[in-house]
């Protein structure tokens, strides 16, 4: 299903001397969803974001939003805006000039921009900071202030550089379920930056893992987690076991892999870990090929018959849960 | 005595004790002892000890003195204007413009090469260059563009400001890169998002922030040229006076106690610059 305001890439490429970040990447996001930029540090992923938002000159390929290139703009004529990983809010500027400053930019006189600034601090809750000074806020505050500032353009598509790596755990947590709040309400598209997998998971209707410069594999959150196409998505994911077996590489989830008499089961191997970890146990067996498999147990399972570091083990999944992955 | 050494005030003043030391010898005495002498009575030939304000009487009812501090005033003014224009389009061209940081470290270091020799000579070294039948008239006669040497190349204002401008914006530079280069480049690009134009990103966004530097540079050349004698005098060819040639005239003519209360004043009047700028902006942050 197309709609105007859908953003897509096509053939992206950014080269930086012989070195390229971004090599051909076509995808097509769909208006309205949340979607996650995933993949190590130096995938090409913020490159990706930065030419979208055009910090970034594109070195081939388009970009179109809404059947629009969008390429070679300035930023501010894209429809997109961009939140940056350490919210770039202006030192010298309160929270009112800075939600502000575009419209200043604009010419806006002063009384309109004050309360266009005010509906925004409202929409992320931040009317009471309305006169400090950046730096006289907590990390989560500031982050509210630059979506607010990004948001004033009324772009159709926000940008987020790694919006939440700049928080401490508690409240990345809290702000990633007001992130996808406000994307609701707004029901814009999000495209997020991230290498934190959880995170994606979180957040994304949508995840697309790079890997290398190029897109490894992109589809809904869902289907992506359960059915990893590659070794490197599914280890990126996590939660998944890549296991050589004579038919090939397969992915199974640590929470399919079930214990079994050794004999008679697909696996078997001598146990080298146990973990306790709450509601689970994680229990890593090294199996045949020097492969480390981890086995994720409830523990009710695990505690129903306990293992030990050096037993020999037999481990089984249903025909279903493997997955092929390509090479 | 162990103890009292424990105590951190008393080895904190003990730290500090050096520099309290020479700063005292150095600078707070020799201030003093002008103040004192400033209130001296002074004849032909003899200084004599008293407490007297027939120095400060005769500075304030001379006329001269109010067009000297004008003069003063008005070459900083000036001195001032070009520099920061020059120094901040500098500073702004090394920091933004030169992406790699050697080659901003290379030319940062050309700009500091002038250093390597005396005031003086570099200020003298523009007197051939000025003259009547100096490098620039004659290059300026041989295109055509003047029929006669232009008389105020030399010894006239013009010389003394462009003395001043050569000698000092480097002050300016240095603090106004220095406060660049800590902007954070994110910044920009937010200001580009927002629709902010090159001018306006200048103007809303870098001016304000380089503000510190721009005070500290300003601090710099407003007190160099405030306090110098020696630039005047050569490149106005003894024709223009500021306030340090005043002293030094009266020190030439052993009249110290005169020569003791303009410094003084002056002192006062630049101390009195430098508050009314730090109340503009604070520069704490860039200390």
């Amino acid at each position: 299903m197309r709609s105007d305001l859908d953003l897509e890439l096509v053939s992206l490429t950014k080269r930086y001397g012989d070195t390229t970040a971004v090599d051909a990447i076509n995808h097509l996001f769909h208006a309205g969803t949340y979607a996650c930029l995933l993949g190590p540090s130096g995938c090409g992923k913020s490159s990706t974001l930065r030419m979208l938002a055009g910090h970034e000159t594109v070195s081939d390929g388009n970009v179109l939003l809404g059947g629009r290139d969008i390429g070679r703009l300035p930023p501010a004529k894209r429809g997109t805006a961009m939140m940056f990983q350490s919210y770039a809010l202006f030192p010298h500027l309160n929270v009112t000039e800075n939600v502000g400053f575009s419209l200043k930019m604009k010419g806006t006189d002063p009384d309109k921009r004050r309360k266009a600034a005010m509906e925004m601090l409202e929409l992320v809750d931040m009317t009471h900071l309305a006169d400090r000074l950046p730096d006289q806020l907590s990390g989560g505050q500031q982050q509210r202030v630059a979506l607010a500032r990004a948001l004033i353009t009324r772009p159709q598509v926000l940008l987020l550089d790694e919006p939440l790596s700049a928080l401490d755990p508690f409240l990345r947590v809290r702000m990633r379920s007001e992130l996808r709040k406000l994307q609701k309400e707004l029901g814009i598209s999000f495209i997020h930056v991230t290498h934190g997998q959880d995170e994606a998971l979180a957040l994304a209707d949508e995840i697309v893992v790079m890997n290398n410069a190029v897109i490894e594999q992109a589809g809904p959150t869902r289907d992506v987690f359960d059915r990893p196409a590659t070794a490197f998505v599914a280890q990126f994911l996590g939660s998944h076991n890549v296991i050589s077996l004579a038919e090939g590489k397969v992915a199974v989830r640590s929470d399919e892999l079930r214990l079994a008499t050794p004999g008679a089961a697909k696996l078997e191997g001598r146990i080298i870990t146990v973990e306790y970890q709450g509601t689970h146990v994680a229990l890593t067996a090294k199996v045949a090929g020097d492969q480390e498999v981890t086995a994720l147990l409830t523990d009710k399972d695990f505690f129903g018959a306990p293992k030990d570091v050096g037993e020999a083990v037999g481990l089984d999944w249903d025909g279903t849960a493997a997955h092929p992955l390509r090479a | 005595m162990s103890e009292l050494f424990k105590n951190r005030h008393v080895t904190g003043w003990l730290m500090a004790s050096p520099l309290v030391l020479v700063l005292s010898v150095f600078l707070v005495m020799p201030i003093i002892m002008i103040a004192i002498v400033s209130f001296w009575g002074a004849t032909e030939w003899s200084i004599y000890p008293a407490f007297q304000f027939d120095n400060y009487a005769f500075l304030f009812g001379s006329d001269v003195t109010y067009r000297v501090f004008f003069n003063t005033f008005k070459y900083a003014f000036i001195t001032w204007v070009f520099c920061l224009g020059i120094g901040f389009t500098a500073a702004y061209f090394l920091a933004f413009h030169v992406r790699s940081l050697t080659w901003q470290v290379a030319l940062f270091l050309l700009c500091t090469i002038p250093f390597w020799t005396s005031n003086i000579i570099r200020m003298i070294s523009w007197i051939p260059f000025l003259g009547r039948n100096g490098l620039a008239n004659s290059t300026l006669m041989s295109w055509g563009v003047i029929d006669e040497p232009l008389e105020w190349l030399l010894f006239s204002d013009f010389s003394v400001i462009l003395a001043f401008v050569h000698l000092y914006t480097l002050f300016m530079v240095v603090p106004i890169f220095n406060t660049m280069m800590r902007i954070d480049r994110s910044l920009i690009e937010a200001a580009a998002d927002n629709g902010a134009s090159g001018w306006q990103t200048l103007w809303h966004v870098i001016v304000p922030l380089t503000k510190p530097g721009i005070m500290i540079g300003t601090i710099f050349v407003v007190t160099l040229v405030m306090g110098d004698f020696i630039t005047v005098r050569f490149m106005s060819g003894s024709q223009s006076a500021n306030v340090g040639r005043l002293i030094s005239n009266d020190i030439s003519l052993l009249q110290y106690p005169s020569a003791s209360a303009t410094a003084v004043v002056l002192l006062v009047t630049v101390l009195l610059v430098i508050g009314i700028l730090l109340r503009f902006v604070d520069i704490r942050k860039e200390l």
